[in-house]
């Protein structure tokens, strides 16, 4: 299987889906002739000519809107926000318009539509380049919310995006753009909605998605010489949460941890802890233990920007709480 | 009666027509404002009357299958692109038989079988969804126009703003009338804006902007005539502001109190249905027999309509859970087949992916070089 980066993953997926369906178009900053502030795009402008590849102006609302009202009418658009933190500026067509269409038309209409794009820390870029905001999205009913880690989930997920009926917003980041996996070639589509077991174990269940996949399978390498079994289980998926898994995973273990780059008062991690102390309240050993970024914003300061998120030793130290492993 | 000296250019069937479909409007939203008094409409209820002129006119203007959308005083286009008007009041009273199953009320009209696509309720929210609709047209090389309202107070959002460059750069078959009434609900847009002469902002994007007499629904009419030659031609959006007055508050929840009883009064003389009606008569193109007879047949119309939707059932619980999640192979659902039981057979449908063919170059190459080169880029 080739090894690809996480950007040529994403690359693949739509040039594949553009070629597939004619009425899939990218638009965003950047996309067209300069290949993508991220090179997610590189190549796609020569391939599929400018109406296919349109390179936006700096008007987040505008052209979100636009995609909306393109997708209300039968086109399927990829919108590439920069980052997600620019992206807050088209809220409100997203919000109000893209999730609620189909309700708000009493079932008339449907908004096949993808918003993609970074979000979590960016690297010394402080606070309002820096945050992981997928919490919010996935609040909202009429949306679905995914943040693949790996190449091969990140290909898979926006094919299946793409092909989706609904508005998709996709978590990709700056951070994971350039890591390497295996991916498989042509026809990967993996579909929403389902979470997946990264590695198996059966002392302790640590709960994750996106770039935070890293440091939870650090972790549990370092762990495993411990004599501790770690099971991962990336949500890839955080609208609808896979409720399913997450039981299955920690029925077998009765231990949880759930690790978050974002905020921890409301953020998805609450959920996933709701679900498990509703349905499994009786299978746990142990209350479940939350790693989250720090509740204050993003410093440029090397060392304080690295504090505020989470890493493998906080993790390692969650996990032995959990196994009231204290200080051993 | 004197004969006119130049003869009227439209047809006596325009002419009535036009006046049937103001008249409906004019009616159905009496009727709303009083059933609302009655309890059996709440929320928001935004009414038309007074504006009758900026739907009808326009409406006559388009084809059928040209799209269409609104903000949330969104009553008077469905009704006059041919929506059912029992359906549109069952919306209202928030009854199953709605057209949005009464999950959308007053402020959110849709009909997708009469090209109509939505009364949308954040101010300015529904203008880059038409630029979008616009860009499809354009994209499958359709012969189509959008039509957009909203209202003066709109054109302060900067989705106006961020839109209308894009719809003018692309030069994209989008007309946005801008329903000036005035009031910002309670705020007179002199207050807030300025340049309250809102066609003048489509200068600043290089793009075609003029005001028109919004109490006349046919200089309405010649006015988005002319207007989708245009778009239809490729030569870009127009905006066009149609300078109208609302005879009531800006819903039934504002006793518009901000306004002189003078200025409503003086406003009101300007009525577009009685002057239509004028004008139709004095070019004996219609006889007060004429009118009667429609205004006897729109009021039994509405009657029906409030009947139907008072006699409706509130939307089935199941409800809640439908229309949320499009699932796999979900059709979408075609309100008077579900309602009416009747075929609906001009439902929009488009190419497939492997059918569609796109032979627009929105950004020529050697347009894009040349812009590069101007400002000293080499990539």
């Amino acid at each position: 299987m080739p090894e690809l980066m996480y950007r040529e993953a994403l690359n693949q997926a739509l040039a594949e889906e553009m070629e597939r369906d004619a009425n899939v178009f990218l638009i965003g900053e950047e996309v067209g002739r300069y290949n993508g502030a991220f090179k997610v795009s590189q190549g796609l402008l020569d391939k599929f000519g400018s109406a296919r590849i349109i390179d936006a102006p700096i008007s987040e609302l505008g052209f979100g809107g636009m995609s909306v009202g393109a997708a209300m009418v039968g086109l399927r658009p990829v919108v590439e926000m920069m980052t997600w933190n620019f992206a807050i500026l088209a809220m409100d067509q997203i919000v109000n318009n893209a999730a609620k269409l189909r309700h708000m038309s009493g079932g008339q209409l449907r908004c096949p539509i993808v918003f993609r794009g970074p979000g979590g820390a960016g690297g010394r870029l402080s606070s309002q380049h820096s945050q992981a905001l997928e919490s919010n999205y996935a609040h909202f009913p009429g949306l679905k919310v995914i943040a693949p880690a790996t190449p091969a989930d990140a290909k898979g997920m926006l094919k299946a995006a793409i092909r989706d009926e609904n508005p998709v917003i996709m978590f990709e980041g700056e951070r994971l753009y350039a890591l390497k996996g295996e991916v498989p070639e042509g026809e990967h589509v993996v579909p929403l909605g389902k979470a997946d077991v990264k590695r198996e174990g059966t002392d302790v269940t640590v709960i994750t998605w996106s770039r935070m996949y890293y440091f939870c399978m650090q972790a549990a390498e370092e762990l495993a010489k411990e004599g501790i079994s770690v099971e991962v289980l990336d949500l890839r998926t955080l609208r609808p949460l896979d409720e399913e898994a997450i039981l299955a995973s920690v029925r077998k273990t009765n231990r949880a941890v759930i690790v978050e780059e974002g905020w921890a008062l409301a953020g998805i991690g609450a959920s996933v802890v709701d679900i498990i102390q509703s349905k499994a309240f009786d299978e746990l050993d142990a209350p479940v233990e939350r790693v989250t970024g720090l509740d204050v914003n993003m410093s440029y300061a090397a060392n304080l920007e690295n504090a505020t998120q989470p890493d493998a030793p906080k993790i390692i130290a969650a996990v032995k709480k959990v196994l009231y492993r204290q200080g051993a | 009666m004197e004969a006119p000296a130049v003869a009227s250019p439209y047809s006596k069937d325009l002419l009535l027509t036009m006046y049937r479909k103001m008249y409906l409007i004019r009616r159905f939203e009496e009727r709303a404002g009083q059933q609302y008094t009655l309890g059996k409409i709440a929320g928001f209820c935004h009414l038309y009357i007074g504006q009758e002129a900026v739907a009808v006119g326009p409406i006559e203007a388009i084809r059928k299958e040209d799209y269409m959308l609104s903000a949330y005083r969104d009553h008077g286009q469905p009704l006059a692109r041919g929506s059912d008007a029992g359906m549109v009041m069952a919306e209202l009273f928030g009854r199953g038989t709605g057209y949005s199953k009464g999950k959308g009320g007053s402020m959110h009209i849709f009909d997708i079988e009469h090209q109509f696509y939505g009364g949308y309720g954040i101010v300015g929210g529904q203008i880059p969804l038409a630029a979008g609709m616009a860009f499809a047209s354009r994209y499958r090389n359709e012969d189509r126009v959008t039509v957009c309202y909203f209202g003066d107070a709109a054109a302060n959002q900067g989705a106006l703003h961020e839109t209308f460059n894009m719809a003018s750069k692309w030069k994209l078959p989008v007309i946005y009338i801008c329903e000036n009434n005035r009031y910002g609900m309670g705020t007179a847009i002199s207050r807030t804006s300025a340049v309250p002469e809102i066609y003048k902002r489509a200068a600043a994007y290089d793009m075609r902007g003029e005001p028109v007499d919004g109490m006349d629904v046919l200089k309405m009419y010649e006015a988005v005539k002319d207007a989708a030659a245009w778009c239809r031609a490729g030569k870009g959006p127009v905006l066009l502001e149609a300078n109208t007055y609302r005879f009531r508050g800006h819903s039934m929840a504002d006793p518009a109190t901000y306004r002189s009883k003078q200025e409503v009064e003086e406003e009101r003389k300007g009525d577009p249905i009685p002057k239509l009606r004028d004008y139709a008569i004095k070019n004996g193109l219609g006889a007060d027999a004429d009118f009667e007879r429609i205004e006897e047949e729109v009021k039994a119309q509405v009657d029906a309509a409030v009947k139907f939707a008072d006699e409706s059932p509130e939307p089935s619980l199941e409800e809640l859970w439908r229309d949320t999640i499009v699932e796999p192979g979900e059709p979408d659902v075609r309100p008077r087949e579900r309602v009416l039981g009747t075929k609906v057979t001009n439902w929009p449908s488009y190419p497939s992916g492997q059918e569609l063919k796109v032979t627009w170059d929105l950004e020529p190459r050697e347009q894009a070089e040349l812009a590069d080169k101007k400002a000293g880029l080499t990539r």
